[in-house]
């Protein structure tokens, strides 16, 4: 758990951020988004203390993250950021080891751990451990950053724009193997980004920055049907807002009894697959795997946020 | 290829003059006048060669430990002052002539080779401290901000990191340092430090073209040889870090 309490950093006259309090809940994903200079990324590096604060308190877990040396605290947070920032002299298993050899793990247990976390990321120890970072595409070096992140086993991760340099398609696979992980491995995240899609995509909770203010913070359900203010509803981006609120729901979840013809679509297809489908087939209702149709009437009930 | 095979050959070349130089007299023979020895035979030019180089080294190594030092100090943040200071003094070192030093050193160090090693000092500074500064300012951000984010301290983040991802920069700096000192460190012989500039200087005082032309040329041979050298290590340091596509 990290519980943010009136944090704000002024540099001279201008304030970055101004006080935020906010908790993010064990095991949950928190994604911050906002324009640039919004002051998110500013408020995510002042939980690893990579920027001080200027006033405020950071909790992780029940230590005030201020009694601790910056450099401990931060081998105890797991940090990737966009462009991975691996080290480009050193191995793929060198890079996953950095912080477990940093805090004195024994050889043998790091080299367990990197390979475990190799082949949980779909890269196989053997090809890649001895492989350099420039060896890698972009898709796989990301995956080793956030994996390097992850090596000592933190209970916190803090991300920034960690898939803004991947291509639509990689970030999509991206972002799904990144929740299946954190899930997997119950990490309390919090991840920086500007796309509304992403943050709606990972996040458990949602914080709306702009100008170094917090407008809004809560479940993407709310968020986007109940945007506090008109830049939230901007940023949420009025013709995107019904599809959002579809890919939120599974159809197995608003699957209706009855019969529909054509092949059955999976129960974890989202809602806005589901009226694609719909409308690319002519079709108003459509068969759920394991019985029971989904109907063009439930996900337009959906799409207007009733019933979430 | 054909760049190597010639570059081992004028590598043979050298080391055959040097082990054997009376069998190449007759290439000198043409240069001289009224039946001057074509080979400089008053001090052996191995052994000339051989104090030639170990003063370079030994300057190199005092002005590349010097300089990456300095580098590093104005990198980190409570060196930062130090900047403009550090730039100065190696700037100065630079600009000031090598002949001037040696004029001024002798008086307090007398002649041989401890004047020849402080102007070859101060003159080989500036190379190095620039491309130090110059690889440490402009090192990946997102690598060092994901070192800083680890948990690395800055000792760490400077031994582990940022100097490795520098050397190629730094290395080609000493290159430049060495390849400078190898054909300054003649004029020490004006001040009597044994090195390549005796064969040069006898040359000159005995009007014998001869002996100017090997000194000149054993010189530009050894330059020639180190910059490659340094080039190839160079390379193979920033192909290991990614920084060059595999030839």
């Amino acid at each position: 758990m990290i519980r943010i309490e009136n944090l704000s950093k002024t540099y001279g006259d201008t304030t970055v951020v101004q006080p935020v309090s906010l908790t993010i809940e064990k095991g949950h994903i928190a994604a911050l988004v906002g324009t640039s200079g919004s002051g998110k990324t500013t408020l995510l590096r002042m939980i690893n203390r990579l920027v001080e604060p200027s006033s405020g308190k950071v909790w992780i877990g029940d230590e005030d993250a201020a009694t601790i040396a910056p450099h401990l605290l931060r081998r105890r947070i797991g940090y990737a950021i966009q462009g991975h920032g691996l080290f480009p002299h050193r191995t793929l298993a060198q890079n996953i080891a950095m912080v477990p050899q940093l805090l004195g793990w024994k050889p043998r247990d790091i080299s367990d751990r990197v390979d475990e976390l190799l082949t949980l990321f779909q890269l196989d120890p053997a090809r890649f451990r001895d492989r350099m970072p420039h060896q890698l595409s972009g898709g796989q070096q990301q995956r080793v950053g956030v994996a390097r992140a992850l090596a000592a086993r933190p209970e916190v991760l803090l991300m920034d724009e960690p898939f803004g340099a991947l291509d639509p398609v990689i970030r999509a696979k991206a972002q799904d193997d990144l929740r299946d992980i954190q899930r997997q491995l119950g990490t309390t995240l919090v991840i920086v980004t500007h796309d509304m899609e992403e943050a709606v995509t990972l996040g458990d909770r949602i914080a709306v920055m702009d100008k170094g203010v917090l407008l809004q913070y809560g479940p993407p359900t709310e968020i986007l049907t109940h945007p506090a203010t008109p830049f939230v509803e901007a940023l949420i981006g009025k013709a995107e807002r019904p599809f959002r609120l579809l890919s939120l729901s599974h159809i197995g979840d608003i699957a209706v009894p009855g019969e529909a013809e054509g092949p059955a679509l999976p129960r974890d297809t989202s809602a806005r697959d589901a009226l694609a489908q719909c409308l690319w087939l002519g079709r108003d209702r459509l068969a759920v795997q394991g019985g029971g149709v989904v109907t063009l009437e439930a996900l337009r009930t959906r799409a207007k946020g009733d019933g979430a | 290829m054909i760049a190597r095979l010639i570059l081992a050959a004028l590598a043979c070349l050298l080391v055959a003059f040097l082990l054997t130089p009376q069998s190449f007299a007759w290439l000198f023979v043409p240069l001289t006048k009224n039946g001057a020895p074509p080979i400089y035979t008053q001090t052996g030019l191995l052994s000339l060669t051989l104090s030639h180089l170990g003063l370079v080294a030994l300057a190199s190594l005092a002005s590349t430990i010097v300089a990456v030092g300095l580098g590093v100090l104005v990198t980190r943040p409570a060196g930062r002052e130090f900047l403009p200071l550090a730039r100065t003094i190696t700037s100065i070192g630079q600009t000031f002539p090598p002949v001037a030093v040696l004029a001024l050193a002798v008086p307090a160090m007398g002649f041989g080779a401890g004047p020849t090693l402080v102007a070859l000092f101060l003159y080989g500074l500036l190379p190095i401290f620039e491309n130090t500064l110059t690889a440490l300012q402009n090192l990946p951000p997102s690598v060092i901000e994901a070192a800083r984010g680890m948990g690395l301290t800055r000792r760490q983040r400077l031994l582990q990191v940022e100097l490795p991802l520098a050397l190629p920069v730094i290395l080609a700096g000493v290159r430049l340092s060495v390849v400078i000192s190898l054909a300054t460190a003649t004029i020490g012989s004006t001040v009597a430090a044994h090195t390549l500039g005796e064969v040069i200087i006898a040359g000159l005082l005995s009007a014998n073209t001869a002996f100017v032309v090997q000194g000149g040329l054993i010189v530009g041979l050894i330059a020639v040889l180190i910059y490659e050298g340094f080039q190839q290590v160079e390379k193979a340091t920033a192909r290991r870090i990614g920084q060059m596509q595999q030839e």
